[in-house]
């Protein structure tokens, strides 16, 4: 069980990730699934339910870091349109690996979430859009809602409140895309997943047309637990305005890769050393990307930063989904950026010339440079089209796309300049 | 191809099909869910399977062949029983994707969109699968094989040879 001590709190939505069969309804009962949720149904309402969430200061888990309650107030109420309730369970940033593990382990808690965001905004349809590749987290899901409705905590007339909602699976077809909440409202609309202009935003025109709120899972899987314990008590757990606990998917050249959930705040080498045996190599990380692969890298000397949405922008990158991929002191990182430099242009959807072309350009420069074919004016081209892609662009798969080339060029340029020595020697 | 030979979904699937499009505002959203059927039950996807589905969610060809085409998971061209999907990304490629992808090109003998003189098999390198504590990944039909090694991919294709269950 969760403290109701704000102090005492180490983990939210991890609470009951190591007990057995928990993806079962039975377990997941006995371990205080659905239990608070009667008293939501029958005793708060919208504003209760937004201002608790506003109060607690939970900020979107998915990678933007955006207010939750502030989105959901956004939400035009009395449209005579329908309103949508999507949980973003795209996750293909690389590095990380979160929200499976709640989905697979624990698709209960996320279920509730969904009925009391649902309740909150009115919803009558909510979907939760699954990236292809997780068949199983989808089947485990899928039952999960099966059991759920068969106990009456979904469809109609949910435990006799008078609120009904219907909450369906949907799984994506392997793009990366699609993770971007515009794309993947275009992709559960049966079309190929391109981000759409904003405004208008989701909000107020987004499935079909229609106000709609996209969440992560890790975002709503917070949900239950914050109306639970009231959103002043989730606002003293972490830091101010970073507040709560985060997942963190730890990679790379580190002992123990996992998931990890800990408070706002708690260091970047308290969670390697403590939580992941530390590096396989050296005593300080070489390259620490702290939110996924789009995000700028930090060095070793960053190796306290406090994981907060603050500290890390304040030390020049994102937190964004807490996808932290390290390398130590073995790793090739011209090799690593011209992986991901593939990696973007596979994925870029292709509607932008900037980052259609840009991400192909780079790509194939990488290419040559990390083969030892590379010259002075390769990576003057490098640097001018991963800066002018950033930035002219629908959405910000460019920028993600640039960001570990920039990253490359500004930390390590005697590692460039030697892949380039190769060729004249 | 005559009428006959032309792919056709089962009653069952298209008493699913009809109760899946209804949980959606639009016939259109069940266009995936569909898709994936179709080849489930065909194997991949032909122009004729395509054709199919277009006719069955009362859509035009293009708006099926725009779906198709977008996404890697729908596959144009058949492929071995067994698809062995690699995951060579960042956090797999720290942990030798890369050496992994390679070995199991040579053992197998083939290189990507192939597939084995016996039927079983095809190899892909594919983008990250979530899943990097376990790096490196290998997709065997959809199901993680997390922290494989070339010796325990050896150890699965020598199974799939011999007739036994993986």
């Amino acid at each position: 069980m969760i403290s109701s001590d704000p102090k005492k709190v180490q983990r939210i939505c991890f609470d009951n990730i190591e007990v057995k069969d928990m993806h079962k309804l039975e377990v997941a009962k006995k371990h205080g699934a659905y239990a608070f949720l009667p008293t939501v149904l029958n005793e708060f309402d919208t504003d209760k339910i937004i201002d608790e969430v506003k109060t607690s200061g939970l900020r979107g888990r998915g990678g933007a870091g955006f207010p939750t309650g502030l989105k959901w107030s956004f939400v035009p109420r009395n449209t005579g349109k329908p309103t949508y309730l999507l949980c973003n369970a795209d996750e293909g940033e690389p590095g990380t690996f979160k929200d499976r593990d709640i989905m697979r382990f624990d698709p209960h808690l996320l279920i509730e979430g969904m009925i009391m965001a649902g309740f909150a905004l009115g919803v009558k349809d909510a979907y939760i859009y699954v990236r292809g590749e997780f068949l199983h987290e989808y089947n485990v899901m899928c039952e999960a809602i099966n059991e759920a409705y068969a106990a009456n905590l979904l469809g109609d007339n949910i435990l006799g409140t008078g609120f009904s909602m219907n909450l369906m699976m949907h799984r994506g077809a392997g793009a990366y895309i699609c993770g971007e909440e515009t794309a993947l409202i275009e992709s559960l609309e049966g079309k190929s997943g391109r981000p759409r202009f904003k405004p208008p935003f989701p909000a107020v025109e987004g499935f079909y047309g229609c106000p709609t709120v996209v969440n992560n899972v890790e975002t709503i899987s917070t949900v239950p637990a914050i109306l639970e314990h009231g959103g002043a008590w989730h606002a003293a757990i972490g830091k101010p305005n970073n507040t709560g606990c985060k997942i963190f998917s730890v990679s790379g050249h580190v002992n123990k890769p996992g998931n990890y959930e800990v408070p706002m705040g708690t260091s970047l080498r308290t969670l390697v050393e403590d939580f992941c045996g530390g590096l396989q190599h050296g005593t300080v990380p070489k390259v620490v990307i702290p939110g996924g692969s789009s995000t700028p890298w930090l060095m070793g000397e960053h190796y306290d930063v406090p994981l907060t949405y603050d500290d890390i922008m304040k030390a020049g990158s994102f937190l964004g989904s807490g996808a932290i991929i390290i390398m130590d002191e073995t790793a090739d990182v011209v090799a690593v950026t011209r992986r991901l430099a593939h990696f973007y242009a596979h994925e870029s959807c292709g509607q932008c010339t900037p980052c259609r072309e840009g991400t192909g350009w780079v790509e194939r420069i990488l290419n040559r440079v990390d083969a030892g074919e590379g010259t002075q004016a390769d990576i003057k081209v490098l640097k001018d089209a991963s800066t002018h892609m950033a930035g002219r662009t629908i959405c910000a798969l460019a920028e993600g796309a640039a960001a570990p080339v920039l990253s490359m060029l500004k930390f390590f340029p005697e590692e460039v300049e030697a892949k380039l020595a190769e060729k004249s020697s | 191809m005559s009428a006959s030979e032309m792919p056709k979904f089962s009653e069952e699937r298209l008493a699913e099909i009809d109760a899946l499009v209804k949980r959606y505002p639009s016939a259109k959203s069940a266009l995936m869910p569909v898709l994936y059927m179709a080849q489930q039950d065909f194997g991949y996807l032909s122009m004729d399977t395509q054709q199919m589905v277009a006719d069955v969610l009362k859509l035009r060809l293009m708006e099926v062949r725009e779906v198709v085409t977008f996404y890697t998971m729908f596959k144009e061209q058949p492929h071995g029983k067994y698809l062995l999907e690699v995951c060579t990304n960042a956090s797999c490629m720290l942990n030798g994707a890369d050496a992994l992808y390679a070995q199991m090109k040579e053992t197998l003998g083939i290189g990507p969109g192939e597939i084995t003189e016996d039927g079983l098999f095809s190899i892909a390198e594919v983008e990250c699968a979530g899943a990097c504590a376990g790096a490196p990944v290998v997709q065997v039909n959809n199901i993680y094989h997390e922290k494989a090694t070339a010796e325990s991919m050896e150890a699965l294709i020598t199974k799939v040879r011999a007739g036994e269950a993986i």
